[in-house]
């Protein structure tokens, strides 16, 4: 999960390394106080999880609290790249001496931790990397012994750095390694860093992300930054159908279905699993010209309620005529089970299943069972001998004979 | 040969009181799995479908006088991490964790626990590994009447990072008459116990093993690993790979996760263009559909000769 630039901000704060004084607002009234707190010129930034607010307009210079707060009134009314801010963050125009860069990763190859610091702050690492490989120090942690001082101070000492600003910046990238740790991030990024005139080092902008599998064991910070449960910080608004579909997957524990239907606008409905099944399957709809409506994941054997109940969202949605059932291999999941549950969503919606489902492809555990219920309502049953991409096929091939 | 698993293999399941483990047990007993033990705290003296349970690894160690090969791990996120130190400490040499949704920070260290005691991870969020006809570990194929269904011996090693996959992949090659020597499910995650790259010099240097299938997916490097381990090692396996997830390279899925948890896309070199570019500069052939890798795979193993 992404963090917005404020409380990105109060993480780094709450680990002991210094920011300078800021303000989170949400009126343009706020942003004025704040202004006046801090005292001087300000920046007023646009908080939002998206790329590009310079160029949208998004971050404007005030040098006086009337100034501020008309700048706040018309960030606070401007949508960027179809998101609207979640307020503002008012902070000082610093004086900067020098910008660094600190971070903190995984290396997914090494599966550890890898610190990075360059003197070259300001602009995207990768590029510094690229261009200026001797200007980046790097770093790998250990995953069993806490990050020590010494070693962010290798990390800095590789670019060159030295004098107090080595010693400065030091407990700066090892707080900022203990954070990325104890935090559960997957990112912990301060860019820049900065060592103002009078020589101290302060963090002007973080950006953090956190692994969503740590939230339940993060709830102590979240609940802290006021981030509610129900926050998924998805990268856009769940739709209608995803959130029926999570409700049904929350209402039975038994079985595990997700729905998305993000980018994706075709007639052909997709009731399909697993996890590298319906990857598998998605890719073999498209490549054969079909358009699904929807991307789903049956697994863990699901309930007769819950597979009914997914097919039936599916079958809801506009412009879906019809859909195809199909599975990579299950041993876990029952062929019957899923076979009884989408059977059950088209007589309940009034639809005949043999018209509706355009093909059934589940091959696996009680496939017998299943084959048998799916002949009672005529509908056919493929098995292992027929391949992903044909049955992806057959179910193209029918859609496509739905008069438009 | 094998790899990982053999005729003489011995395994304890952790967690072996829940209902996905009482399953998953009968499943590899079943099949002829030496199940040899259980743990779940508090339940000691019950029993699983004959398999004694004791609250530590440390009593199943005692009462057995040997300390088994390996162990399957299947509890809750949260306890996983100490399951899996419990059974490293104690000396068991193979760990497949079938949990899923375990923080990477969780699973970092169990690794590393791992490379000091010379013991392997395999998974989480995996189904395990199979030798047909010899051992089953894990919950892969399903039943033991299902899993002979799709898995005959042979010469085809197989490494997915989907376990349905890897059913569908063996049955797929069983189909056209190749067996497999060992398949592994490797797991989901963005990070897990033994890559592609990791698993590699296991099968090189099993005899019984002619060829490799890998199943693989958007998101993370060990695509560009085994590139890499290609290109360094003259190795004599010939490699087939299929992709999935081709669609997730659409403009309008960047940053969403598909599948596992492994597919979130961070950089430019996680998507499956640049992978398939990668995998096939490397010599492997990526081909589109499952049923095209028993072809490829004979291609590769005639061309060879």
């Amino acid at each position: 999960m992404r963090f917005y630039e404020y409380e990105s901000r109060r993480i780094v704060e709450r680990a002991g390394i210094p920011v300078t004084k800021y303000g989170f607002c949400t009126t343009a009234d706020e942003a004025r106080k704040a202004t006046e707190e801090i005292g001087g010129s300000v920046v007023i930034k646009s908080q939002v999880l998206t790329g590009g607010r310079m160029k949208a307009g998004g971050v404007k210079f005030a040098d006086t609290p009337d100034e501020a707060a008309e700048h706040a009134a018309a960030i606070l009314e401007l949508e960027i790249n179809g998101h609207m801010p979640k307020g503002v963050l008012v902070d000082p125009k610093a004086e900067v001496a020098q910008e660094y860069y600190a971070g903190v990763v995984w290396d997914g190859t090494r599966k550890r931790p890898l610190m990075l610091f360059s003197d070259m702050g300001g602009i995207d690492i990768e590029e510094v990397a690229d261009k200026h490989p001797d200007h980046v120090g790097r770093g790998h942690l250990s995953n069993l012994v806490d990050p020590s001082d010494f070693q962010a101070k290798e990390v800095i000492a590789h670019t060159g750095v030295t004098g107090s600003a080595l010693t400065r910046a030091t407990p700066i990238l090892a707080r900022l390694a203990r954070l990325m740790r104890d935090y559960d991030m997957t990112l912990a990024e301060i860019n820049p860093l900065a060592r103002l005139e009078d020589g101290r080092f302060v963090a002007l902008d973080a950006h953090m992300e956190m692994e969503n599998e740590a939230r339940p064991r993060q709830k102590p910070l979240l609940d802290d930054l006021g981030i509610e449960p129900t926050d998924t910080r998805e990268p856009y608004e769940p739709s209608e159908f995803e959130r029926n579909v999570k409700a049904i997957d929350s209402a039975d524990h038994r079985g595990v279905i997700q729905g998305k239907d993000h980018g994706f606008a075709g007639n052909l409905g997709l009731v399909i699993g697993a996890g590298g099944g319906s990857l598998t399957l998605t890719d073999a709809v498209r490549s054969q010209g079909g358009k699904p409506a929807n991307y789903t994941e049956i697994g863990g054997n699901p309930s007769v309620a819950k597979a009914c109940g997914l097919a039936k969202q599916v079958l809801k949605k506009d412009g879906v005529e019809k859909i195809a059932v199909m599975m990579s291999i299950v041993s876990n999941t029952r062929v019957d089970i899923v076979a009884r549950g989408v059977i059950k969503a088209c007589l309940e919606l009034g639809k005949d299943p043999a018209e509706t489902i355009a093909v059934f492809r589940i091959p696996g555990a009680w496939e017998e069972e299943g084959e048998k219920i799916l002949k009672r309502y005529g509908v056919e049953y493929c098995d292992r001998s027929v391949s992903m991409w044909e049955a992806a096929a057959r179910a193209v091939s029918k859609i496509q004979e739905v008069p438009a | 040969m094998s790899v990982l698993l053999s005729q003489d293999f011995t395994f304890i399941v952790q967690g072996i009181t829940g209902r996905e483990a009482v399953n998953l047990t009968r499943e590899c007993l079943d099949y002829g799995s030496k199940v040899v033990g259980g743990v779940t705290p508090g339940r000691k003296g019950r029993e699983v479908h004959g398999v004694p349970v004791f609250d530590t690894v440390e009593q199943v160690v005692d009462s057995l006088g040997y300390v088994p090969d390996g162990s399957v791990v299947t509890v809750p996120p949260a306890f996983t991490k100490d399951a899996v130190f419990e059974a490293i400490v104690r000396g068991i040499k193979l760990v497949v964790i079938v949990t899923e949704r375990i923080p990477r920070r969780d699973v970092a260290e169990m690794v590393e626990l791992a490379d000091r005691n010379d013991a392997r991870i395999i998974g989480p969020n995996c189904l395990g590994v199979i030798v047909p006809e010899v051992c089953k570990m894990g919950g892969i194929g399903g039943p033991a009447k299902d899993a002979a269904k799709a898995y005959t011996p042979g010469s085809i090693g197989v490494m997915s990072r989907s376990g349905g996959m890897t059913t569908e992949i063996s049955s797929t090659l069983t189909a056209a008459g190749l067996g497999q020597s060992t398949a592994v499910s490797i797991g989901g995650d963005a990070i897990i116990g033994s890559t592609y790259a990791e698993l590699m010099p296991l099968f090189e240097a099993d005899e019984q093993t002619e060829g490799i299938v890998i199943y693989t997916e958007p998101g993370g490097r060990m695509e560009a690993q085994l590139s890499e381990w290609v290109a360094e090692n003259d190795s004599r396996l010939p490699i087939v790979a299929f992709m999935a997830g081709r669609f997730m390279d659409d403009e309008e899925m960047k940053g969403m996760t598909f599948g596992h948890a492994g597919t979130i896309v961070e950089g430019k070199e996680d998507t499956a263009t640049e992978k398939i570019a990668r995998l096939e500069a490397a010599g492997i052939p990526v081909v589109e559909r499952i049923d095209e890798i028993p072809d490829a795979v004979k291609d590769k193993l005639g061309a060879r000769v």
